[in-house]
């Protein structure tokens, strides 16, 4: 959570973006995100990223459904209250399958997207900055992070020479707040930060 | 990035020449603009439906289950019949999101959002039998296992109808999460063009902050393809467990065990043909027609073709079965009472309709054709009201004992519940098609460039080459991974 100072640069094709991509990073300037209006297949690896762990996290809740369904019937039907139904044993598994696998599909299928929330900052009002309006219909939005040692002049118009459109320089705040989007962003950090330099 | 090679010869799945940009604009423009008049009258008519459906279950609760014509010998009549129509038409949905993204069917981006939503609206629809059918409906909590000052009396784990519970419960909130996960990047992006305030606040909030990010979308694609993992055994579960409440009774025409699979086949069968009645109108009155295309209806008439002869093989092996299994009740259900007796005209309704009538789809001709389409999905979905019905009440009516034989119609508070069903999924759906993106665009612009019509055509050069020709014009470019793209991108140009 922070206010930083970014470099945006648009591209309207994942021809142009992904030798971008390459080139800003081989060039070793430091790429915040790039924003993309549908899922582009690759570009997870041309930035850098690791593999999601979101399987992992759906395969652990998954098994935490399965043995919450087994445990509670078997505890009701044998220790708790043993009933004996049509003189059926107390332990009968085969029936208990349904709903152990119904279990276990919902807690995995619940967990993974709380979880899915939870990393990507995901909730009812919450407000992230969106560099351009465009990047969630057909724009490709790279966003550059200016540092001490970045030359913004230099960065422009090396993004320009890669095929960047509408380079623009923008202050944001980037992580996440509570906020509505038909109000201007209330960038109360900035105006500490910028309160502490004066 | 589109490595993936798709033939020229597969049918277009978006028509028109579209970019990025035309493919938002045509399907978040309707969102924008004032719904037409017909909109105003459908929703009107849902409303009215959903309010007699109100009035006829206050009624029920208020004088009891016994003003509906159940009866002793018939417990079952409309009330569970219509939950099994209902679920089984909440089937399509899922089945199109899930098992057709397991397979890479890439067709299923046109309806997929639709189908979901009528598969939400369906599963709520279909909860209400059971549970009004409770009677005492303030104590249907009673069916929920919790730690209670009766005992603890527990539920009974081992009976069919508990699954039910579970199942059909789980399905309802994994089918909102699929759903909903696939809503969040198309909120934003109607957030993003919206002009005016309220419309930004709402969509802000539905969209839940998306930006787009591009590890928020590679955790996305994990998401959608575990759940899609998850909801394809759950899709088949669902109905098998619904199955169950009949095959695992001792009832002639209900313990079968050819049940599960042959329900199954019967709920992607009605499913898919109430996906049908409603996407030509919806394709329709929004203008899709280059989105949901015939090539589109035909895939789905195809599964139609396939489900409905699943579906007469199944009836035709019930009765091969009561015939050699030499149970003369068994006999008596099928042959004396279901194809013929009292009941009989549901039997043959049930017949023409699933499996005779159908058998049409068998011509291409057929399957593109837009009016025979609409006629046939709901001449189907009349079938499969029926099919339910047969196995519900033609197997009751025809006691152990001739003197509690009995026959039975509805009352009109079923069938004003019924109708106030209808009332609710169509009020659903009509909000749904008017302040939903009702096309997933997000995933329709992932697939553009490869099965976009006008980007096929850029392809029909690099068709024609050879191997050899084709990889040799390959070095000129500087990025060897993105060679492909590169090319269409060429092309296009």
């Amino acid at each position: 959570m922070a206010v930083k100072n970014f470099v945006v640069a648009s591209f309207s094709d994942e021809a142009v973006l992904f030798p971008a991509v390459k080139k800003v990073r081989t060039a070793g300037y430091k790429i915040h995100d790039v924003y993309t209006p549908f899922p582009i297949h690759g570009l997870d690896h041309a930035l850098g990223l690791r593999e999601t762990s979101l399987h992992t996290a759906g395969f652990i809740y998954g098994i935490t459904g399965t043995t919450t369904a087994l445990s509670c019937m078997s505890w009701v039907f044998n220790s708790d209250w043993p009933m004996n139904i049509g003189g059926k044993p107390h332990f009968p598994l085969p029936a208990f399958i349904p709903i152990t696998f119904e279990l276990t599909v919902l807690f995995s299928a619940v967990g993974m997207v709380l979880t899915f929330c939870y990393l990507c900052q995901l909730a009812p009002f919450v407000k992230k900055h969106i560099f351009h309006p465009r990047q969630t219909d057909d724009l490709f939005v790279m966003a550059i992070e200016v540092t001490a040692k970045t030359n913004t002049e230099e960065l422009k118009s090396f993004l320009a020479s890669i095929g960047g459109q509408q380079i623009n320089e923008q202050r944001a705040e980037a992580g996440w707040w509570y906020g509505r989007f038909d109000q201007d962003d209330r960038l109360f950090e900035a105006k500490r930060v910028e309160a502490v330099n004066a | 990035m589109h490595l993936k090679y798709e033939s020229t010869l597969r049918e277009p799945l978006v028509d028109g020449v579209k970019d990025y940009h035309q493919v938002t604009e045509d399907i978040i423009s309707p969102i924008e603009a004032k719904p037409g008049k017909l909109w105003y009258v459908g929703f009107f008519i849902s409303l009215l439906l959903l309010g007699f459906g109100i009035f006829s279950v206050t009624w029920e609760v208020y004088y009891g289950t016994g003003v509906w014509n159940l009866n002793k010998t018939i417990g079952w009549g409309w009330d569970i019949t219509n939950f099994v129509w209902w679920v089984g038409i909440g089937h399509a949905g899922t089945l199109i999101s899930a098992i057709l993204l397991l397979f890479r069917q890439g067709w299923r981006t046109g309806v997929n959002r639709a189908a979901e939503a009528m598969t939400i609206f369906a599963v709520m629809c279909a909860g209400q039998f059971p549970i009004f059918h409770m009677g005492r409906v303030w104590m249907a909590f009673f069916v929920l296992p919790y730690p209670n000052t009766r005992g603890p009396l527990w539920v009974n784990f081992n009976s069919p109808l508990l699954w039910d519970v579970f199942a059909i419960s789980t399905y309802f909130t994994v089918s909102l999460l699929f759903w909903y996960s696939g809503l969040i990047p198309d909120f934003a992006t109607v957030r993003d063009r919206a002009k005016t305030k309220l419309r930004k606040l709402l969509y802000g909030i539905a969209s839940f902050g998306w930006t787009g990010s591009t590890k928020h979308w590679q955790r996305h694609e994990a998401l959608s393809l575990v759940l899609a993992g998850l909801s394809t055994p759950l899709v088949l579960s669902v109905h098998t467990i619904v199955s169950f409440d009949f095959a695992t009774s001792v009832i002639p025409g209900w313990h079968t065990t050819i049940f599960p699979p042959y329900f199954v086949a019967g709920a992607i069968f009605s499913g898919f043909a109430m996906v049908q009645t409603l996407l030509i109108i919806v394709r329709k009155v929004l203008k899709l027609e280059e989105y949901i295309t015939l090539g589109h209806m035909e895939a789905m008439n195809k599964v139609i073709v396939l489900t409905g002869s699943v579906v007469g093989c199944a009836y035709l092996t019930e009765l091969f079965m009561a015939w050699y299994a030499g149970v003369p009740y068994e006999f008596a259900t099928f042959y004396k009472y279901r194809a013929a007796g009292p009941l009989g005209w549901s039997y043959w309704i049930m017949m023409t309709c699933n499996v005779i009538t159908p058998q049409v789809f068998w011509f291409s001709k057929m399957r593109r054709n837009v009016a025979v389409t609409f006629v046939m999905s709901i001449i189907v979905n009349i079938g499969m009201w029926f099919e339910r019905f047969v196995i519900i009440c033609t197997s009751l009516y025809r006691d152990y004992l001739p003197s509690s034989w009995a026959y039975y119609r509805p009352s009109w508070p079923e069938v004003g519940f019924y109708m106030g069903t209808f009332g609710l999924f169509f009020t659903c759906f009509f909000l749904f098609a008017k302040y939903f993106p009702v096309i997933a665009v997000a995933e329709i612009k992932s697939i553009l460039k490869t099965s976009g019509e006008s980007y096929k055509k850029g392809m029909e050069q690099y068709e024609e080459q050879s191997a050899e020709v084709f990889e040799a014009g390959l070095h000129h470019h500087d990025d060897h991974h993105h060679d492909t793209h590169g090319a269409v991108a060429h092309a296009h140009n």
